[in-house]
């Protein structure tokens, strides 16, 4: 069977420095696949490309039946992409200027045309799994940081995407804060929803994503199924890295 | 004090602020009005990065800024209709005003726009949203949030700056003191009479300015505020 997401030989740079070199990574229907790495092994710049807010030099990506050339592609391409997929940011950017509500039914509204009261009505479902129906008509202002990146996957979630791409959503969070969007995310996977999570979250990864992709400099060092990975990895250099990161969650 | 003085006083209060509620005041809401829109569509120009224009947009600010708003009336005035362009003075005060304001707006209203961040744009662009859709719904209401203190600013400086049009013959409020002044020789009196009403007008934009804010305010923080 295709893959749901297929990219191929992707790269980028930022002027001198090689960001990403000539990156694949596949990904199925249902997958939830978690990208570890060290900090500036490209792990965010590969989100940012596959959904078009960064431009990459080369590559390409085969979605939903569709061919995406990385170094060209038209803004009315990256727009139906994005119709597709879902993004949820490291610091949430929730529109300031709209109530949690309107920022869920601002993308379908508009963007997608739905009548105000299905949008409504599809933007209070996605609230109210996430379990925030009652905080509806408040402004980012008003809510947690937990709970804006809660409204912020209710968001990406309501447009019904395919896939939904997380980009280090926990790590602007208190600790005790980064459990109710954990639990959140955990029950989106349970659903089958195909999640692709740019993480530090070693317990997600191991416990709740099928699939571990390990990236180092710009390429991936290792992937493979997350029993694999944590249990046997081939990488000596996979092997450092989740033994010092586990050793923090002791 | 004498009674004389009460009476020009008096007198000369409804004479003067009768030019300020015809003119002045219509002067500088239909200037200010053209000059947010000058102003805003100046800001997005560069604030979008257009080729072209943006050089169009900063030529515009430099040469208006850096000439006095007197001397740009001064040509419009008495300067075009050597050209055979004859404005009369009140629609030439108005181009003037409108043009020298939105120079000065779309500073403001750029400076609002690069004060969004970024994240709301990439936000507005991940939900499916086009680039017009996000600037109009998502990233202008809160530039203009963040640059109404100083539009408002700019809007009471307007309101006394109004009184250079009677350099162009405009019968606003300086220029009616001015003829009361020639008659009754009391410049002191009169001078700080007619400051006295710039002073009521701006009071009472200072205030509407306050109840401005809060509604503002309350559009992004809600009414129910813990």
């Amino acid at each position: 069977m295709a893959h749901m997401l297929e990219i191929k030989n992707l790269k980028k740079r930022f002027d001198d420095l090689e960001v990403i070199r000539d990156l694949s990574l596949n990904v199925d229907k249902g997958d939830v696949t978690a990208i570890l790495g060290p900090s500036g092994s490209g792990k965010t710049t590969l989100l940012r490309c596959i959904n078009f807010l960064e431009k990459a030099d080369a590559g390409s990506m085969l979605f939903d039946g569709k061919l995406y050339e990385f170094g060209k592609v038209s803004k009315r391409e990256s727009a139906a992409f994005r119709r597709k997929t879902g993004f949820v940011f490291q610091n949430y950017n929730l529109f300031a200027n709209k109530t949690a509500l309107q920022n869920i039914t601002e993308g379908l509204i508009i963007a997608r045309r739905m009548p105000k009261e299905q949008a409504e009505d599809i933007a209070m479902k996605a609230l109210s799994k996430v379990g925030l129906s009652d905080r509806s008509s408040y402004y980012p202002s008003q809510l947690s940081g937990g709970q804006q990146q809660r409204v912020a996957i209710a968001r990406a979630m309501a447009t019904d995407p395919e896939i939904i791409m997380f980009d280090e959503p926990t790590s602007a969070l208190d600790p005790e804060l980064t459990g109710e969007v954990l639990s959140v995310m955990r029950d989106l996977a349970s659903e089958g929803m195909t999640m692709l999570v740019v993480t530090h979250e070693m317990g997600f990864a191991r416990n709740v994503s099928n699939k571990v992709v390990f990236m180092e400099h710009g390429i991936i060092v290792e992937s493979g199924s997350s029993r694999e990975m944590f249990e046997m990895p081939k990488e000596e250099r996979t092997r450092e890295f989740l033994r010092d990161s586990l050793k923090g969650e002791i | 004090m004498d009674n004389r003085l009460i009476e020009i006083f008096i007198d000369s209060f409804s004479k003067i602020l009768i030019p300020g509620l015809t003119v002045t005041i219509p002067l500088t809401v239909i200037s200010f009005s053209l000059a947010l829109i000058i102003a805003t569509a100046v800001a997005l120009l560069q604030f979008a990065d257009i080729r072209g224009l943006k050089q169009v947009a900063r030529f515009y600010i430099w040469v208006i800024r850096g000439t006095p708003l007197l001397v740009q009336l001064f040509v419009v005035f008495f300067g075009l209709p050597s050209l055979g362009i004859v404005i009369d003075p009140f629609p030439a005060a108005v181009l003037v005003f409108s043009i020298n304001e939105g120079a000065y707006c779309a500073e403001t209203i750029r400076a609002a726009l690069e004060s969004v961040p970024r994240g709301q744009m990439e936000a507005g662009e991940c939900v499916g949203m086009s680039y017009l859709q996000i600037i109009r719904r998502i990233i202008l209401p809160q530039a203009l949030r963040t640059a109404f203190p100083t539009l408002c600013n700019s809007l009471i400086a307007m309101v006394k700056d109004t009184s250079l049009a009677a350099n162009i013959t405009v019968t606003e409020m300086l220029m009616v003191t001015e003829r009361i002044v020639a008659r009754t020789y009391e410049p002191l009196l009169l001078y700080l009479e007619v400051g006295l009403i710039y002073l009521i007008f701006c009071t009472v934009l200072t205030k509407l300015q306050k109840m401005g804010e809060r509604k503002l305010n309350a559009q992004f923080t809600g009414s129910r505020q813990a």
